[in-house]
């Protein structure tokens, strides 16, 4: 099949894994599209210092995803970011991609590398009131709340972590967690509780944002009576965790009740042709190593079942 | 410091050299943080796409911010970066935080036009 819009493999994401997929694929000499809906670099360009990752002493996530996205450009990787997928299909012996602007690949094979992403509360005027009040990054909009009473929201590591982070800025910090109790671990749990400018609001979870110009007020419900209670605070801080970008495939692919992709140790999924990998696969440790190492065995499981594809066609044909 | 490829202001006369230089100019105004990234690597994204705009950032904990940080348009804004438009050197708009790619060409689109190949 001969088509400029037609790829050996479609990658979907540029994490490590996507990015190290596209670098072997293309150096194999495989037509290879990188399809993003985010930044590229996926959660590592997050990260402000990596300082274990072999053979490189201390460099930023962010370089690090650029030099990983240079490699790859520079092999004959096709990149597209910032894109949002509208269809897929997987089935079959050609799979395709539709974007939401129109445009449409096809491919041999497709690599899933979506990661993940910070989960929002998606209530009503979040979006509204967001970089005016609500914030999801403590350590690059804490200081514009000096002196001020905030919500944390969330019951895990980060909530409590940033939640006393918070403390250096707010005068009064109140969590609100859905749960009667906390995921974190104790030594961050037990450094909140004590912390005297932290209440708690539990059992409980935020259903609206009020406001003028910026925000002003919350609804907040708790869970166990239902009653409803709004809330005056100038800010809120969400920290609920990150999940899989795994909607467009949803269904399509086996996976796991956390919605993570089932993959066999060739990094294979359930539908031929079609592999995983990086942090939306089901798997216990998540760091830029293990999912540079899954997007290395995927793009070679993937070349080589293009090449078996490629092959057995040739052979098809009539000499 | 700003590990982004786009053009980086470092002082208040670079700004006002490259506003007096350039009639459709943004200026990204953040850190190295999850709500700035995103921004910085839609705006790279589409500097081949939107060549009559300037695409820029500026430290936010530069002194220089203060160029940005000063302005009207920014007053109430809580979250970083602050994305500043300017059309012949003027401020036509000016968000908050972190925006997805359509928010950001829907506001180029607007205020400087749709590029001529799109």
């Amino acid at each position: 099949m001969e088509s400029k819009n037609h790829f050996d493999t479609i990658v979907i994401g540029a994490g490590p894994a996507g990015l190290t997929a596209g670098i072997y694929l293309s150096r194999a000499r495989l037509k290879t599209l990188i399809l993003n809906e985010g930044t590229v670099g996926g959660q590592m360009v997050l990260t402000h210092e990596i300082a274990n990752y072999p053979g490189v002493e201390s460099i930023s996530g962010y370089q690090l995803a650029n030099i990983m996205k240079k490699q790859a450009k520079n092999f004959g990787c096709n990149i597209i970011a910032n894109i949002v997928i509208e269809n897929i299909e997987i089935e079959g012996e050609v799979k395709s991609v539709t974007l939401s602007d129109g445009r449409s690949f096809t491919a041999e094979s497709v690599i899933l590398t979506p990661g993940g992403r910070s989960r929002t509360l998606g209530m009503p005027g979040e979006d509204i009131f967001k970089g005016k009040g609500i914030s999801y990054c403590a350590t690059c909009d804490g200081d514009f709340f000096t002196d001020k009473e905030i919500v944390v929201v969330g019951g895990g590591n980060s909530a409590l972590e940033e939640a006393v982070s918070l403390t250096k800025y707010a005068s009064k910090v109140t969590i609100v967690h859905q749960f009667d109790h906390f995921q974190a671990f104790e030594f961050a749990i037990e450094e909140a509780r004590n912390h005297p400018k932290i209440n708690f609001i539990m059992e409980s979870t935020i259903t609206s944002f009020y406001g003028s110009e910026n925000l002003g007020s919350v609804d907040i419900k708790n869970l166990k009576t239902g009653l409803t209670t709004n809330f005056k605070t100038d800010g809120v801080f969400i920290f609920i965790g990150y999940i899989p970008n795994i909607e467009f495939i949803s269904g399509l692919i086996e996976m796991n009740k956390w919605g993570e992709i089932l993959v066999k140790p060739d990094m294979s999924t359930n539908i031929e042709g079609v592999y995983a990998a990086g942090d939306s696969i089901a798997k216990r440790y998540r760091q830029v190593t293990t999912a540079v190492a899954d997007g290395t065995v995927a793009a070679l499981a993937a070349s080589n079942f293009v090449h078996e594809i490629k092959t057995k066609r040739k052979n098809l044909i009539p000499a | 410091m700003l590990y982004t490829n786009l053009k980086h202001i470092e002082s208040a006369a670079e700004h006002a050299k490259i506003l007096g230089e350039n009639g459709n100019v943004m200026v990204i105004c953040g850190r190295m943080g999850p709500m700035c990234i995103p921004v910085y690597g839609i705006a790279e994204d589409l500097e081949d796409e939107y060549k009559h705009v300037k695409f820029c950032d500026l430290e936010f904990d530069n002194p220089a911010s203060s160029v940005i940080r000063s302005l009207p348009e920014v007053r109430g804004f809580m979250g970083i970066p602050f994305t500043i438009y300017y059309k012949n050197g003027k401020v036509v708009k000016a968000t908050s935080s972190i925006q997805s790619r359509p928010q950001v060409t829907t506001i180029l689109d607007q205020v400087f036009g749709v590029p001529v190949n799109a």
